[in-house]
């Protein structure tokens, strides 16, 4: 989330696209419901079913599932059509001037630069047309044919009303009377917020889908102000924290980047990060990332990171390609190619795509570790659970670990929410018998492991015996202590300009600002600098006071970076520095700082006519309608079919789906055809559910019993299904016998002149737990991720459903 | 105090009564009712502040358990609630977090170290020592066996491709920290969280 929850109560109109969050997260959606009722907003829903979101929406839409570009491309087409943008926010703090190359193009749905071979672009074109001093050349006026706006004024021209109808099977009536509702946050002081979740991450072409919405946003002048924004509501309590710490294949902590293969040294490494202004004057956050960088060092290899041995720089581990994702990892698993595994707290089995390839690759494991405070899937993927888990355990020679962890209310720690708070937590009871947390087991095996190479040596050792552990247990670290480690510290005294010591040598750093790039600082996680401070543990604040009732609540918890509550919140002021929307103003310019209700997202002193663009993470200091090489498929979004879809596509039909996503052989030989699997399926989970873990809890369990799917009434009829009967959901991956719940709420769409029937499939059950056993949607859906994230396509693939006479067991258990 | 079971009962049933015959008018029933409340069974419990462990609104939660953490004493959590203070939530939780005593005490937690030889059709309880030598050992093992120093073309890399770890989101900041520290001190590259599924 670019802003907080409870920020949402200041929009004028609430976008709910690619998210459910009256049933995914209730809490969280009470905010929608007060502006609602205190801000008179406007609310949209836009999707496939008519949810319990829908319920309460002012307009509702339906949308075929994998077509969100279209829609929103359509909506910048409107936007731009009738001039409904905020003129003056986009001319100043957008790139909408900026003019690209004149060797750019896209024809039939590629860009130029297509390498058909590796599915890849060559993306030198997507660039700025530059001057003789490297900055990207400007015309204000937008007359010059080559700036951005008028280049995404040609791209989107294609998706006009009937095209969006005909691609997404919106009716055109709703479709252009949510237009019009959206184009009136284009005034300077009307605001719209866009919540959005794994509805738009979990397509082939997800990360585009958000950043189509970014567009939107930032034409309406709708990024960094109050009630505003790009709001990701994320999955996961942690998910944000375990991004932000880097654990992810290519991540170090803080958004640090890991080196690759032909960064040789590490001043190579340094000039490929090197910050280079595409404007005169830009200044940014990343010009500091040596800083970053050598105190993370410190932070991990203490006196073993000197200068002489670059920081340590060759003890990181090199990627050869662009990350092991968990599909490459489960590719690379299924072909005999990866030994070991450790799953802590995850159960992929269930999560990950095509359950049946996921099982087959788990088999040929050497050895599988699993941490979890419950009995998974995961765990049991060799036992014999008949039909849902069909298993002959004599042939698997995986050798398995099943570790007892504690939960949440077990330990002590901090979790990250959407919003970026770090929020810390307390610890109530032990966990039951012999469970152990995380800290724990992970430092049990690091010992071990760390005495087996002291005496025994192997492998490149030194790493391992140089992790700094300087722990008062070294067998259990305090949290607390892991905590102020990702802080910082100063190793010796730090000064003010007047030579006055501000923190003395060994004291907890306040903010990153005071991070040195000469080993006399150090930082486990340079955005969480500020988290932990002399003063204290700033993330376990609970002063809920909120000036001006504005949603910010300053000092509850503390949030990345150094506190501040709203991203880009320069933006909320015009280029004087004075607030757009004078009644719920974030900062403004006093003459001589920045001043406000949060913390400035900018230099505190950098004057406003210094022209020190408002986005200080992007080189050019501006907002991206183009968003230059940084995306796989293209410096615009554009409409490609979900990887099995029920029509061509109609823009291109040489180009059906995204071109520069990877799919691996054997995936793409397990995608189905609409003769096939005439039906498009989406999944989902419900309100009572949380993945795969609400099934062991015996209310959740008894409120959701057993599997089942969501099939539209038309639907039912034809195939001669009735309300609670059972079926057999069919995709080229997998089948899943469940009932059939026949519902309104779920319609036919008319998609290229002929109807689809879109079937949900709520995720959820499996064969442990409280509840009786299930399949799994994963049974069903197809192993290929989003070109940038990897992100799996869960929510758009095709499937064929037959009515069929109760299982056999089910029969005897009715008698 | 009898809190048993049939005691429990008795109370509660006296104090239905006497609420309904005080509804009615019989105003003297108060002492009745005074006298045959039951005690709020928070009141002996130890408040705790925690955060929802589901989804990332992260509702602030107050967690009562029993015991008052003497030396020799073992909590138990017995009630879960909203935060009324969280600036979010206030106080409210969802179906998922209003059971979240339920899974806190589900059937399924796991409580012992668990085995399963290749080839055995069945998990056998180990001790954490046995547990955390073996793994320590087989990760050695494969480690030393496939680590990539150098390329072919000389490239330091350092990598160790045949090992790979999946991390948990619900787990703390700071446990996701010493975990990357383990990681990629040995040089794993296939490491990845649940920020996608
Ligand atoms: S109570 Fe519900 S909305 Fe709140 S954090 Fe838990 S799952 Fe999310």
């Amino acid at each position: 989330m670019t802003n907080t929850w409870q920020d949402i109560k200041n929009a004028d109109v609430v976008l709910c696209m690619g998210d459910n969050a009256a049933e995914a997260h209730p809490c969280g959606f009470k905010w929608v419901i007060e502006a609602k009722i205190e801000n008179q907003a406007k609310v949209i829903v836009v999707d496939p079913r008519f949810t319990r979101t829908a319920s309460v929406a002012d307009v509702y839409a339906p949308i075929r599932p994998g077509t969100d570009i279209a829609f929103l491309s359509g909506l910048i087409r409107f936007l731009l059509e009738k001039d409904a943008i905020q003129r003056e926010y986009v001319r100043t703090y957008t790139n909408a001037g900026l003019i690209v190359r004149e060797d750019f193009g896209f024809e039939e749905g590629l860009f130029t630069g297509y390498d058909e071979e590796h599915r890849s672009y060559d993306k030198t074109s997507w660039h700025y047309e530059v001057d003789e001093h490297g900055y990207a050349k400007v015309d204000d006026t937008w007359q010059h044919p080559r700036c951005v706006i008028n280049l995404l004024r040609k791209h989107v021209d294609r998706y006009t009303p009937e095209m969006v109808s005909r691609i997404c099977g919106t009716p055109q009536d709703k479709y252009l009377k949510i237009c019009e509702l959206i184009a009136g946050t284009a005034a300077p002081d009307k605001a719209m917020t866009n919540l959005f979740a794994l509805g738009w991450t979990q397509h082939s072409v997800g990360s585009q889908n958000i950043r189509t919405m970014a567009m939107v946003q930032l034409l309406l002048g709708n990024i960094g102000i109050s009630g505003g924004g790009m709001n990701a509501l994320r999955g996961h309590s942690n998910i944000q924290g375990l991004t932000d710490v880097g654990l992810m294949s290519n991540l170090m902590p803080g958004y640090l980047t890991l080196p690759s293969d032909a960064e040789t040294t590490f001043e190579r490494y340094m000039r490929s990060r090197q910050y280079k202004p595409l404007r005169p004057g830009q200044t940014s956050y990343l010009q500091n990332y040596r800083k970053f960088f050598v105190s993370f060092q410190k932070a991990v290899y203490g006196d073993a990171a000197q200068a002489d041995n670059d920081w340590a720089y060759d003890w990181l581990p090199k990627l050869d390609n662009d990350g092991y994702d968990i599909l490459r990892a489960f590719e690379m698993m299924a072909k005999g190619k990866i030994n070991g595994y450790i799953c802590q707290g995850f159960n992929p089995l269930q999560s990950f795509p095509d359950r049946g390839k996921s099982r087959r690759a788990l088999g040929k494991l050497k050895f599988l570790v699993v941490m979890d405070p419950l009995d998974t899937e995961t765990s049991r993927f060799w036992q014999d659970f008949g039909p849902q888990n069909p298993s002959d355990p004599a042939q698997i020679q995986t050798e398995v670990f099943q570790l007892p962890t504690t939960c949440f209310a077990e330990e002590k720690g901090s979790l990250v929410n959407s919003a970026r708070w770090m929020q810390w937590h307390w610890k109530a009871a032990d966990g039951p018998g012999e469970a152990r947390s995380d800290i724990w087991i992970m430092t049990g095996i690091f010992h071990r492991l760390r005495e087996m190479y002291r005496k025994e040596g192997g492998a490149f050792p030194d790493p391992i015996l140089n992790l700094t552990w300087n722990y008062t247990d070294p067998t259990a670290p305090d949290p607390e202590e892991l905590a102020k480690d990702m802080n910082g510290y100063t190793f010796v005294d730090l000064k003010d300009e007047s030579g006055a010591v501000v923190l003395h040598a060994g004291q907890l750093l306040d903010s990153f600002g005071q991070l040195r790039d000469d080993g006399t600082t150090s930082s486990g996680c340079w955005i969480y600098t500020g988290c932990y401070t002399e003063k204290g543990n700033q993330m376990a604040r609970r002063d809920a006071s909120d000036p001006r009732e504005q949603g910010l609540a300053p000092n509850w918890a503390w949030a990345w970076p150094a506190n501040r509550r709203i991203m880009y919140n320069r933006a909320s002021a015009d280029p004087a520095g004075k607030p757009w929307n004078p009644a719920k103003p974030l900062i403004q310019w006093n003459g001589s700082r920045w001043v406000g209700i949060d913390v400035p997202d900018y230099g505190l002193t950098t004057k406003p006519s210094d022209g020190v663009g408002p986005f200080i993470n992007n080189t050019e200091g501006l907002g991206r309608l183009f968003a230059l090489d940084l995306m796989a498929e293209g410096p615009f979004p554009e409409h490609y079919e979900p990887f099995e879809s029920p029509v061509p596509n109609v823009l291109h039909p040489k180009v059906q789906s995204n071109p520069a996503a990877r799919v691996f052989a054997d995936d793409r030989a397990a995608f189905g055809t609409a003769s096939d699997f005439p039906y498009v399926a989406t999944t989902y989970r419900l309100t009572e559910h949380f993945h795969f873990w609400t099934k062991h809890a015996r209310i959740n369990a008894i409120l959701q019993p057993e599997e089942f799917i969501e099939i539209g009434e038309v639907l039912a009829k034809e195939k001669g299904i009735e309300q609670g009967g059972w079926v057999r959901l069919t995709s080229k991956r997998g089948e899943v016998v469940c009932k059939a719940y026949v519902t309104k709420r779920i319609r036919p769409m008319t998609v290229n002149g002929g109807p689809t029937h879109v079937i949900g499939v709520p995720i959820h059950w499996g064969f442990t737990g409280q509840t009786r056993k299930g399949y799994g949607a994963n049974t069903l859906t197809p192993s290929v991720g989003d070109a940038n994230s990897e992100t799996p396509e869960f929510k758009a693939f095709l499937v064929n459903v037959e009515k069929i006479s109760p299982p056999v067991a089910e029969k005897a258990a009715n008698v | 105090m009898d809190l048993r079971r049939r005691g429990f009962i008795q109370l509660t049933g006296a104090g239905l009564a006497a609420s309904t015959l005080g509804a009615i008018g019989f105003g003297s029933s108060g002492d009745a009712l005074a006298a045959a409340v039951r005690p709020f069974k928070l009141t002996a419990t130890k408040e705790t502040r925690n955060t929802c462990t589901y989804c990332a609104v992260a509702c602030g939660i107050l967690v009562y358990s029993a015991g008052d953490r003497a030396k020799n004493a073992r909590s138990n959590i017995i009630h879960i609630e909203g935060d009324p203070d969280h600036p979010v939530n206030r106080g409210t939780l969802c179906p998922k977090g209003s059971a979240l005593l339920d899974v806190v005490h589900a059937p399924t937690r796991l409580k012992q170290p668990k085995y399963r030889a290749p080839g055995s059709s069945e998990f056998k309880v180990v001790s954490w020592d046995f547990a955390l030598e073996r793994i320590a050992r087989l990760m050695k093992q494969d480690r030393d066996a496939n680590f990539v120093a150098r390329t072919a073309a000389g490239a330091t890399v350092n990598r160790w491709l045949t090992t790979g770890m999946l991390a948990a989101s619900a787990s703390s900041t700071e446990t996701s920290y010493l975990t990357w520290k383990v990681v990629r001190s040995m040089g794993m590259l296939v490491f990845d969280n649940q920020a996608r599924v």
